[in-house]
């Protein structure tokens, strides 16, 4: 209940004057209805007059009205020209709080939320990377990933049938420009792929690697088919989770590379990084076929391209063998369009449409490219080696939301961070309490 | 009606057709479709604001409002808008409200930790694209749970800081104090609960201020709130779901997800209102280092930007926890209907002689701005090749045969360099070094590869560049 001392701080002299000159008053937007002694406020805004406020007016305005009908009547004037006077308005006693508008609820009035209903009749389709020994490969396991119904971790409509693989990126030559935050995990490694690799799994809980042949680039080594297949058996034979091959972007020499490793590397269920437009898609697509294993569609950023690419596969890939990826831009650098472009893909490959329910992938580590991941700024934005992961683990979590099944990453906190992120969000769990913050001392 | 079936034939049969001009179009028909694409206000047509027209307005505004609600906080050049948005994805139609980001402070701190943390507040920018990025609002706490200490911290925090304000506390006693000193400001009231409603309620109206639902973990109390609020003639509603620290990731984003698809693709009654975020729950759990509690709140902080909260109240003042959640903020809420992209064209700096390095790079507006800014801190002489990469970095362009040997020597050729520069000698970027030898063929100019990242332009250029490096 309001206390009247309050409601008079209300009462400006402004409108107290209105009130004395009571026969002039137009309260625009305030209808009285004397039978029901009910207020009712008309239009938005209201001038900024509150409910207390109209109950104290209405006690005002009868008051006044009483004092009119009196003064008519004491000049002998005709009965009554401001109506009736209404008992029930009157206060009791002196000072005592105006009664409150019979409208004003008393009671909580229950409802129950609608639950969101999603209407997809697509699903995402489950690709399978690695082979275990059982499966006619090496390693000690193998993933699925995919098979979603709905979007990212909408719970209440069905549950995550796959977790999200997080695979860390290795690279085959050391002078591969890392920032100063990533490169002290990695420092001793950079001269030795394999170990590296081992290092990412044993003490950075890898769960598959990404092997980056960057020496095979024309512009770099132009080192020759044979000596990436070299590396890749190097790091199959160091660690024991699967792996992706990773090109160095010139589109005919990673397909020589790919083809030198397919054909010498059998029933591994590697994942080939990547199949572009402007490659050979037939001659790439039939070496991912004919050694079962699985391809990454890369596209720039345009669902149309993406659609276009996996159409061109499906003549010679099943769907289960290929994840897409359509571009991963830095938190800062065009994440809205990476986040934008993975949330539609998904979307439509829930509604339907055929050509783009694949499993997505997401080069996470070019959030270092973002000059705010890696450099030196004032010391107000200090530590960069915590302002690096946090801009891995943002950017990663971003996508994670839009869609994102297989993440390449880099800073073993921002996949620490990523993972974590990810057993919360497929677990499920409710707090038994609400979390007390509000009068904690922080 | 959602925004996004909105056509601008169904708008313009709704206004008056006069073609008056008077809201700045050339006729009615092009203002109905900046009404649609709400680039434009209904009070823009002035014709309609005539009251025999206000069943037309009415009709309107009806069909034009958004599915949730703008809800004024504060007064002024700081006031802000909270919600106001139409659609659930950001490619349906577009974002309109960066979530605001509150700094807490509390009535039981120090005086120097009060005055660090509204500074901190005042003064956070960051220059990004052209733009100046800033934190938004004070959120002030009752943790003494004293009416008059509490009081006396609103009206401190008043006179520190002209920015919006919260007053978070579910005792009616203690707001009432908080409202009585920070009135003018037209804060935010924390909150109306199951327990409290009707006191806070009665505040509300009294003072005339938004206020927040609160029903933590629970939806059904939460829309029995804001129905029960609705009814007591409360308007301008802000609702908060609850936001539960580490372990209930999923429990965040399902209470932030079901509020918004309720309220934009159901329209269901009593939900269409902004939602608050509260990642400093984060720093409710004992943790061995405050920096993982910081870390947490900032990682939870972008869930919550990613997924529709409108307001966040952040307890971490460090630079690098919040940089990340002001600049995911503004690339979420940036409109996707338009490229983020600058005009392709030779841009001159400084007053470059015809021996002057030409340097290139993509029309994508951060690169663009990244590289000007780095050049225009380094005082240098030179010019600036902005290519045409459809809005793309220079590393995506590259990948996505955006920036080819074609495109930069179309752009060599139509803006006529070699008409202002002796040379023939082209600096491009680090990232687009595989295009190199295609463009030295192409164009005929020589081609330097530069540093990987703008920073290193003027090092680069003070140690490398001759016009002439053949000779």
């Amino acid at each position: 209940m309001v206390e009247p001392n309050d409601i008079e701080l209300l009462l400006n002299k402004d409108l107290l004057e209105k009130l004395a000159k009571f026969q002039a008053i137009e309260l625009e937007d305030v209808e009285i209805e004397l039978e029901e002694i009910e207020f009712s406020v008309e239009g938005s805004g209201g001038g900024g007059i509150s409910s207390p406020l109209l109950a104290r007016l209405g006690f005002e305005f009868a008051l006044i009205r009483d004092s009119a009908n009196r003064i008519t009547s004491l000049l002998g004037g005709p009965a009554s020209p401001m109506g009736i006077a209404v008992p029930q308005m009157m206060p009791a006693a002196p000072g005592l709080a105006p009664v409150a508008p019979a409208a004003k609820p008393t009671e909580l009035i229950p409802e129950t939320m609608g639950v969101p209903v999603g209407d997809y009749p697509g699903s995402i389709v489950e690709v399978k990377l690695g082979a275990t020994k059982t499966e006619g490969g090496t390693r000690a396991v193998s993933y699925v990933i995919g098979g979603e119904k709905v979007l990212p971790f909408f719970n209440f409509q069905a549950e995550t049938p796959n977790k999200p693989v997080i695979a860390l990126d290795v690279f085959d030559w050391p002078k591969v420009p890392l920032s100063k935050a990533v490169k002290m995990h990695f420092r001793e490694y950079l001269e030795d792929t394999a170990e590296w690799a081992r290092v990412c799994v044993d003490k950075f809980g890898a769960e598959m690697i990404n092997v980056h042949l960057l020496t095979i680039d024309p512009l770099i080594e132009d080192a020759p088919p044979k000596e990436a297949l070299k590396t890749v058996e190097a790091v199959l034979e160091a660690v024991d989770v699967p792996l992706s091959i990773g090109g160095c972007g010139d589109p005919h020499k990673d397909y020589e590379v790919f083809k030198a490793i397919c054909e010498n590397i059998e029933g591994e269920r590697l994942l080939i990084n990547s199949v572009t437009l402007d490659m050979d898609i037939e001659g790439t697509a039939r070496l991912v076929n004919d050694h079962d294993n699985c391809v990454i569609a890369f596209t720039s950023m345009d669902v149309n391209k993406a659609r276009e690419l996996n159409r061109k596969l499906y003549d010679f890939v099943p769907k289960e063998q290929i994840l897409m990826d359509t571009t991963t831009a830095a938190l800062g650098y065009g994440l809205d369009y990476a986040f934008t472009v993975m949330e539609r893909c998904r979307l439509a490959g829930l509604k339907g449409d055929p050509e783009l329910n694949h499993p997505m992938s997401s080069g996470t580590t070019n959030a270092w490219a973002a000059r705010e991941a890696w450099m030196k700024m004032g010391p107000e934005f200090a530590p960069r080696e915590l302002r690096g992961p946090i801009w891995e683990t943002v950017t990663g979590m971003t996508l994670l939301l839009a869609g994102v099944d297989y993440f390449m990453m880099m800073h073993p906190a921002a996949v620490d961070a990523l993972k974590t992120m990810i057993n919360q969000l497929m677990s499920d769990d409710k707090p038994a309490e609400p979390t007390e913050w509000v009068s904690v001392r922080m | 009606m959602p925004a996004k079936e909105l056509s601008p034939i169904e708008i313009y049969q709704k206004l008056p057709r006069t073609n008056c001009g008077e809201c700045g179009e050339a006729n009615c028909m092009a203002f109905a479709a900046k009404l649609v694409n709400r680039e434009a206000l209904l009070e823009g047509c002035k014709p309609l604001l005539d009251p025999e027209n206000k069943e037309a307005y009415d009709e309107l505004w009806a069909l034009l409002k958004p599915a949730v609600k703008a809800v004024e906080v504060g007064v002024g050049e700081t006031a802000l808008t909270l919600g106001g948005e139409y659609v659930f994805h950001r490619h349906e139609f577009t974002y309109f409200h960066q979530p605001a980001i509150a700094v807490d402070v509390s009535d039981e701190m120090s005086d120097e930790e009060f005055e660090l943390r509204v500074n901190v507040l005042n003064d956070f920018s960051y220059e990004y694209i052209g733009m100046q990025l800033t934190l938004d609002m004070l959120s002030v706490r009752s943790t003494s749970g004293d009416p008059d200490t509490f009081a006396a911290a609103v009206k401190k925090a008043s006179e520190l800081t002209n920015k919006s304000l919260i007053l978070c506390t579910l005792s009616p006693d203690v707001m009432r104090m908080g409202l009585e000193v920070a009135t003018e400001r037209r804060p935010l009231i924390y909150a109306a609960t199951k327990d409290n409603w009707k006191e806070m309620a009665e505040l509300a109206l009294q003072y005339d201020c938004p206020i927040v639902a609160s029903s933590p973990q629970d939806l059904d109390m939460l829309k029995t709130l804001t129905h029960t609020l609705e009814a007591y003639g409360v308007e301008d509603i802000v609702m908060d779901p609850g936001t539960a620290p580490n372990d209930h990731m999923a429990a965040n984003l399902n209470n932030l997800v079901k509020l918004r698809w309720q309220s934009v693709n159901e329209e269901e009654e009593h939900l269409g209102y902004p939602i608050l975020g509260l990642p400093l729950v984060a720093w409710a759990v004992e943790e061995e280092d405050t920096i993982i509690n910081e870390w947490n709140e900032a990682v939870l902080s972008a869930l919550c930007i990613d997924r529709f909260a409108d307001a966040i109240i952040v307890h971490g003042i460090s630079g690098w926890a919040l940089l990340p959640q002001i600049i995911l903020r503004n690339n979420i809420y940036t409109d996707p209907r338009k490229p983020v992209s600058v005009e392709p064209e030779l841009v001159v700096f400084g007053e470059p002689d015809e021996l002057a390095p030409v340097m290139l790079t993509t029309n994508f507006a951060l690169t663009y701005y990244t590289v000007a800014s780095d050049i225009e801190s380094a005082k240098l002489n030179c010019y600036l090749i902005v290519v045409d990469s459809e809005g793309m970095s220079v590393e995506s362009a590259v990948a996505g045969r955006k920036m080819t040997a074609d495109t930069v020597a179309e752009a060599l050729a139509n803006f006529k360099v070699g008409d202002k520069v002796k040379h023939r000698h082209l600096v491009i970027p680090g990232r687009s070094a595989r295009l190199s030898g295609e463009i030295q063929e192409l164009s005929g100019w020589t081609v330097s590869v530069g540093p990987l990242d703008s920073s290193g332009i003027a090092k680069y250029l003070d140690e490398k560049w001759t016009p002439f490096p053949e000779d």
